[in-house]
């Protein structure tokens, strides 16, 4: 059963239009990326599947529920990080977790959470004297506190050091582990596919593509990167040639041949029938990180 | 209300009252500042002289009625709408709208809470002016009616300037604009003894007028008459309910 499940979702502010015919399933247990630029229309499509915002047109259910008609009765069941957020200056982070814990029908032992996200240190420290990744932990802290079915998580990894985004993904990890659906949105490339069962991409208010973050790679068309010093003189013309090329640069004497399909064996079978030897081979596979990108390009 | 909300609610109101008391100015005004206040003009000999020209009351007891209003109007009007405007421009509105929380679970938190802070000054002023040969309520029963349909009518008028004010400046402003009118009617600069009639008349129609001749009136020993007290519960209802109705979290 999908637990969440948006069709021709779409939402203007004012004149501009954010979503136009946005659709996307979310099955029970996965981890699902909603990845694109700033501006694609993430934020406002999960805010739409939080309650958050009234859609103008199309159907968005979540866990069954209609997320703004039904609010009072999905509300106890998701859990939510916002991306542009403060609480109260002067609340401790121990106050904060007890109170929302306390908002919610059925929530977890927040002293958990507080050990869990590694804040039992700042436990009375206030709100506003907490550092960016506190404050960030925080928030994703009080969107677990409620003991949520969905957990919306917006922009999880930002204002985090290095570090503290993989110890994040570890506790995402453990979020799906414990049997709890996840909606992550997200403009960085190596979390989705590190984190991600399935993802889709949005770009300008439309999905582009969606699938494994495997199939979104093999989708956009990219391949990879082959680049070398020939230690002989070589026409970039005769490479540029090969079946599957689809660049040539030459920089320095370095020569970088980017291609999809079997396009290094075509190199590799033309250096080798023209005798020359190659120093410095790197072979580099595009990443979801390329795939994004082709995705997402504006031919303008 | 289930248990969850009552618990919810409590844990609202909780949290708040600890936020309250650890911003020491504002705790200082509301709680201390008008017991501190009445001490002061207490200690001036003359004040405490009944005078024939009003109705053989003293200076310092036409003034606590008027300290007892202003405990809610620094609340009600100094005191909501900058705490909501701050909280709706920081995102906690946000943040909480996210939540299974309602509006009308945090109005009936902050409500109970600021009222209780109210009964604290309260008190503080009648024990203060025992002291200073006030002497208590002579209509208990209409002080506390009285009191209460103030402190509903107040409080609910900065609910209603809370529930839309964007950010703690224009709370403020908006606050302090509602403020001084109703320090004005409430005869904190000139009590309402010594006021032209037409002033009074117009006084008797607003909150804090309708208040403070309510409190004066209890604590001369008569229940207070039932215009001043319908007019209070009208304020109350009419600002309540639009404000649960106008509220925005964002």
């Amino acid at each position: 059963m999908a637990v969440i499940e948006v069709t021709g979702l779409r939402k203007a502010y004012g004149r501009r239009q954010v979503l136009e015919d946005v659709s996307f399933r979310v099955e029970r247990g996965e981890v699902f990326g909603l990845l694109g630029p700033n501006g694609a229309g993430k934020t406002t499509a999960v805010e739409c599947c939080e309650g958050l915002r009234r859609p103008d047109a199309g159907s968005v259910r979540v866990l069954g529920l209609d997320p703004v008609r039904d609010a009072h009765r999905l509300r106890p069941r998701i859990g939510v990080q916002l991306q542009q957020a403060r609480l109260q200056g002067a609340l401790r982070v121990g106050e904060a977790l007890e109170l929302y814990a306390g908002l919610y029908p059925n929530p977890r032992d927040w002293r958990e959470l507080l050990d869990e996200w590694g804040l039992a240190d700042q436990h009375r420290t206030p709100f506003d004297k907490l550092s960016g990744g506190q404050q960030q932990r925080l928030f994703i802290a009080l969107a677990l506190v409620g003991n949520p079915e969905v957990a919306f998580l917006d922009e999880l990894t930002t204002a985090l050091d290095p570090q503290g985004r993989r110890d994040t993904w570890e506790l995402v990890r453990r979020i799906r582990d414990a049997g709890v659906t996840v909606v992550l949105v997200s403009h960085f490339m190596d979390e989705v596919e590190a984190l991600c069962d399935r993802a889709a991409v949005l770009d300008g208010g439309r999905i582009v593509a969606t699938g494994t973050p495997a199939e979104l790679v093999a989708r956009s068309g990219t391949g990879g990167t082959l680049s070398f010093h020939p230690t002989a003189p070589l026409d970039p013309a005769r490479l540029a040639a090969l079946p599957g090329v689809t660049g040539v640069e030459e920089r320095d004497g370095r020569i970088e041949v980017s291609g999809v399909g079997a396009f290094a064996d075509e190199v590799t079978g033309l250096l080798a029938r023209e005798g020359i030897v190659v120093t410095g081979l790197r072979i580099r596979e595009h990443s979801l990180d390329d795939a994004y990108l082709a995705l997402t390009r504006h031919d303008s | 209300m289930n248990r969850h909300t009552t618990r919810a609610v409590r844990r609202l109101a909780v949290a708040e009252g600890r936020l309250f008391l650890r911003d020491p100015l504002t705790a200082f005004f509301s709680l201390a500042f008008p017991v501190v206040l009445l001490l002061v003009l207490g200690s001036v000999p003359s004040l405490r002289k009944a005078s024939p020209d009003m109705h053989g009351l003293s200076t310092i007891q036409l003034y606590a009625p008027i300290l007892a209003v202003f405990t809610l109007m620094m609340l009600g009007l100094n005191g909501l709408p900058s705490l909501l405007g701050a909280y709706r421009e920081r995102g906690v509105l946000r943040r909480m709208s996210a939540s299974p929380v309602r509006p009308g679970l945090l109005f009936g938190a902050l409500l109970p809470l600021y009222l209780g802070i109210a009964v604290v000054s309260v008190l503080l002023v009648v024990v203060g002016g025992t002291v200073l040969g006030v002497g208590l309520p002579g209509s208990p029963l209409g002080f506390v009616v009285s009191f209460l349909l103030a402190a509903a009518a107040l409080l609910s008028l900065g609910l209603l300037l809370a529930a839309v004010v964007p950010s703690a400046k224009a709370g403020n402003a908006v606050g302090a604009l509602a403020f001084f009118p109703m320090m004005f009617f409430s005869g904190i600069w000139l009590p309402r003894e010594f006021s032209p009639a037409l002033v009074n008349r117009i006084g008797d129609f607003t909150p804090s007028g309708a208040a403070v001749q309510a409190l004066q009136d209890s604590w001369a020993g008569h229940f207070p008459n039932s215009v001043g007290l319908l007019t209070l519960a009208a304020y109350a209802l009419l600002a309540g309910a639009a404000a649960a109705r106008l509220f925005r979290w964002e």
